[in-house]
This record gives structure tokens, sequence and C-alpha cells, in this order.
């Protein structure tokens, strides 16, 4: 199920303004790749360009080419909704649905997406909250309100909500920023569990976080505040962690800058 | 020059300003409650002198200048209907002009101006709205005065309070839902179906509910549209119909005792119909929340 996606000379802007300038990486399926690099570098930025978010906020667009395996995703005959149900996303902040209960908030995507029986959904929920380690604390009150639960377990809650609808890629803006470290220990097993199936990209600011759950890390970095952010060095992380090519890698993962 | 160190108890003039300020805002509020009380007070005083289950259930027909007796059954029927059909006009056009505006205009040229023209709605008095369904609806297209001719002059009213209401629910919703219903490849116009709605459904009911509230008593567009009669029909579409507050300001001029206590009966009536109302949009909310489930 897991694909590999190819960037090639990607460039976002808002507006005017030139946010990331000249991207070209490969992902590979079925592993953990990490962004990292200050803020404002543009990381979440090129991650929202991979489901094509990005365009979802007014005046923003996108230059340049994303394939999914043989597909290209900008293609002008492309259906930005499919490519959002194929590559899915966790935010940075846990985003349950308020008005729905545990139960509908894992089936959403399903059930806002076509008819579904209420067995299949809940074969699915089950198996989804299985799959976010989050089926033994929910499992007696799936009825309850999804904001009711604490903020590690809404994250989740909103990872299953991702996987609930059997995605091939999922990223990750900054998953565990908002959690307390057991939560996010608790999120960091899941994503070593979850890359056995889906090609994951996740957004990080801690870097032993990369260095503990990614198989590639990729840097990024601006010259100046209002410059477009770009892709510095993307390799192994075992290698960028202990000999990277590029000086400002080097400075970046030592603390010396950002 | 002293040098100020350590931490010092709050001094006398900000005690006496805290003082002074709360004592003002009291005022404030007394003074803001005090006609709210009294109308209150007044109109149960003298309206429950005629609150009776015969008031409710008795037209005016038949009832004689002095007679006591009659009440104002033909009113209320007039006034539900022809507020249900306003709303029935008023709430799918103001609901799905505030959709627009917030989800699709994008602060776009044609959102800035339906937002223009929203803001010139709210300030349209109430008569002219009356004297525009007169001029359009009876006498260029030549229909009849009917209770529907009163609810269209009412929805003109609604709507900018319904558009105005829905918009500032609409934008309280976080974006954060929009996007993760946008990422689990939902469409957009289901996103706003299943997720933005339901998000704001509170709130819209009550702005709704304040707008149903504000049309209600409103008096003038229905002398000039719908006329008045003594008598009960439960036809809107047909001839003249009666609404409560049309059966009291009919009543309040009359000169004598009995037809002025039915007026004040019928103001609270009115008041009791709106609170009921609200009644139900809270129970309706309530039951719509989330927080009921938890």
């Amino acid at each position: 199920m897991a694909k590999q996606i190819e960037v090639s000379d990607l460039d976002a802007y808002y507006g005017s303004h030139k946010a990331i300038e000249g991207i070209s990486m490969t992902i590979e399926p079925r592993s953990v790749t990490a962004f990292i690099g200050p803020s404002g570098c543009g990381k979440s930025t090129f991650l929202r360009t991979l489901n094509r978010m990005h365009e979802v906020i007014p005046g923003a667009r996108v230059e340049g080419k994303v394939r999914l395996e043989d597909q290209d995703l900008y293609g002008p005959s492309v259906d930005p909704v499919s490519v959002r149900r194929t590559i899915g996303m966790v935010f940075q902040r846990p985003n349950p649905f308020p008005t729905m209960s545990i139960f509908d908030n894992v089936a959403a995507g399903l059930k806002l997406n076509g008819r579904f029986s209420k067995s299949q959904l809940e074969g699915v929920v089950e198996e989804s909250l299985k799959g976010a380690n989050l089926w033994n604390e929910v499992k007696t009150r799936l009825n309850k309100p999804g904001a009711g639960l604490s903020g590690g377990q809404q994250q989740r809650l909103c990872i299953a909500r991702a996987i609930a609808v059997r995605p091939q890629v999922l990223l990750m803006d900054e998953p565990c920023s908002a959690l307390d470290p057991i939560s996010t220990l608790a999120i960091e097993d899941l994503i070593s569990e979850l890359k056995q199936e889906f090609t994951i990209v996740i957004v990080t600011h801690n870097m032993q976080q990369a260095a503990r759950v990614s198989e590639k890390t990729a840097f990024f970095n601006l010259a100046a505040q209002g410059q477009p952010g770009k892709l510095i060095e993307m390799d192994e992380t075992s290698k960028i962690f202990t000999n990277p090519t590029q000086k400002a890698t080097e400075d970046y993962i030592t603390g010396r800058f950002g | 020059m002293t040098v100020v160190t350590g931490i010092q108890p709050i001094s006398a003039g900000r005690r006496v300003k805290d003082r002074a300020v709360q004592a003002l805002v009291y005022l404030a509020f007394a003074i803001a409650v005090v006609p709210l009380v009294s109308v209150l007070w007044l109109v149960i005083r003298n309206g429950l002198k005629r609150f009776d289950i015969e008031f409710l259930t008795h037209s005016m027909r038949n009832i004689g200048a002095r007679d006591a007796g009659g009440g104002a059954y033909h009113a209320i029927i007039g006034t539900l209907e022809q507020v249900l059909l306003a709303s029935l006009i008023a709430v799918p056009i103001g609901l799905l002009t505030a959709i627009y505006l917030v989800e699709y205009g994008n602060g776009g040229r044609l959102s800035r101006i339906v937002s223009f023209f929203v803001d010139v709605m709210t300030g349209v008095p109430s008569v002219v709205s009356g004297l525009f369904i007169l001029a359009f609806w009876i006498l260029a297209l030549g229909m009849p005065f009917s209770g529907f001719a009163g609810a269209l002059a009412l929805s003109i009213l609604m709507m900018p309070t319904v558009v105005r209401s829905a918009e500032e629910m609409l934008r309280l919703v976080p974006n954060e839902l929009r996007e993760a219903s946008y990422a689990l490849g939902v469409p957009k116009w289901r996103s706003i179906v299943k997720v933005v709605l339901p998000t704001a459904f509170t709130g819209i009911v009550t702005g709704v509910m304040l707008a149903v509230a504000r049309v209600a008593g409103e008096t003038a567009p229905l002398l000039l549209v719908v006329f008045s009669t003594d008598s009960i029909n439960n036809d809107p579409f047909n001839g003249p119909q009666m609404g409560l507050p049309l059966y009291v300001f009919d009543q309040a001029s009359r000169p004598n005792d009995t037809a002025i206590d039915r007026a004040w009966a019928g103001a609270l009536t009115l008041i009791l119909i709106i609170m009921l109302l609200n009644l139900v949009a809270r129970l309706i909310s309530w039951w719509r929340s989330p927080a009921k489930r938890g």
C-alpha cells in the first residue's frame, strides 16, 4: 500500500511571498522521514504541499512537481480531495471534531465520504483505535465526546482518525509539540509501528525525536528572514546526526544556531 | 530620591479608584435593569387580569365595542404563522449568505458588496420594509392583503440579523477543524455541512431566535400589508390576518377599560410566546450539544 513520493523543483508561495524554493527529494515508502530546521524555514509549508493542503489558504499556490509513484499530484485533472484521501495528515494541535463522539471522530473520514454499514464502521473504528494504541483506554466510552480526552489521547484519536481512511502516506506536522513526554513516547512508539504499513513524514523541532524515529532526515534552512526556505541536506538519519556534509546542518544539530 | 524596592501594599489611591469604578459598574447595571424589570412588572400585573383560557381560545368576532370577554386567539395564530413563514424565508437565505461570506467569499469584491448591503439592510426601518412589500407585492403584483405579505416584510427585517449572527458564529469555528476535515479527503461543501455547521449550531440557533424575537413584535409592516381583522383566519395566504402586535395596538387605542386590559394581556402573550420560543431553542441546542453526552 505504501508509496514513494518524488518531489522535483518545488516552490510554494503565500501570495507574492515565496516561502520555499527549489525543493527536490525522494521519500521512501514504509519508512519515516523527518524534517528538521529552524522556525519559519518552510518545513510545515513543504509538508502541506505534499497533500495539497497548502492551497487551502487563500492566495497560496505551488509550482513544481510532486509524484506519488507515477501520478503527478498537481496534474491538471487531479482532484485535490482524492489526493488528501490518499495522503493523510495529523496536525500540530490535536483537533478532534467537538460535536462528535470518539466513535464518530474515528469514523468521520468514512462517514463523510460514503455509506458504510454499522458493522463495517465498528470494525474500522476498533482497528484504527488499536492501531493508534488508544483502544484500551476508550473502548468503554466510545460514545463520549472526543474533546473530553487528554491532550495525548486526543492526538492519538486524531491519528486513529487519519489512519481510518487507509491512506498510503501519513504526514505529521509536529504531532508531539503539545504533548508531555509520556504521550510523546506513546506516539513515537506508534510511529514506528505505523511505518510497517504507511509512508510517514514527520516535521519536528525535537532533534532527539528525529533521531529516534526516522530513517531519513531532511534539514531545511533559510538564508535570511524573508528569504525562501531551502532544503540544505537530506540523508540517512544516522549520517545527518553524526557526520553531515553541510556546515549549516552541523551548526544546527550541535545547537550553534537556530 | 527614594527608590521603591520590594513588594508594596496596594496604595490608597488605587484602592479608592478600584472602589469608585466598582460602584460605577454596579450603578450602571442597576440603571440598565430598571427599565427591564419595570416593563416586565407592568405587563405581568396588568396583563394577568385578562390572561385566561377565554383570552387564549377566542377571537374578537361579535364582541361589541364595550363588551368584556373576547380574546387574542386569532392574533396568536396570525403571529405564529407569519413569524414561521418569515423564518422559513429568511433563515435559509441568511444562513446561505453567511456561509458564502465566511467560507467562499475570501474578502473578494462580491463578498464586500454583499456585506455592505447586509449592513444597509440592518438599518432599514420596519415601516420601509412594509411599504416596499405594499408597493411591490400588493400594488404592483396585485396580490391580496395576507399574512404571507406580512411574512415577506418581516423576512426582510430578519435577514440581516440572521446573516450577521450566523457569520459571527461561523467565523468562531476554528480553522483547524476545517483543515482536519479536508485532510481526511472530505470535500469542502461536506466539511461545511457536517463539521462547520454542527460546531456553530448552538450559536446560529441563538442568532435566529434573536431575529425571531425582533420581528415578532413588529407592528408597522403588519399594519400596511396584513390588515387587521377580528375574525380567525387560519390561511396566511389569503385575506387579512391579525397579529399580536397589531392586536395590542388596536385594543390599546380603544377608549374603554375592557379593551385596555385585552391589550395588556396581548402584550403578555407576545412576551410569553417569545420566551417559549427561546426556551425551545435552548432545549434544541442543549440536546444537540456534545456536553450532554459527556
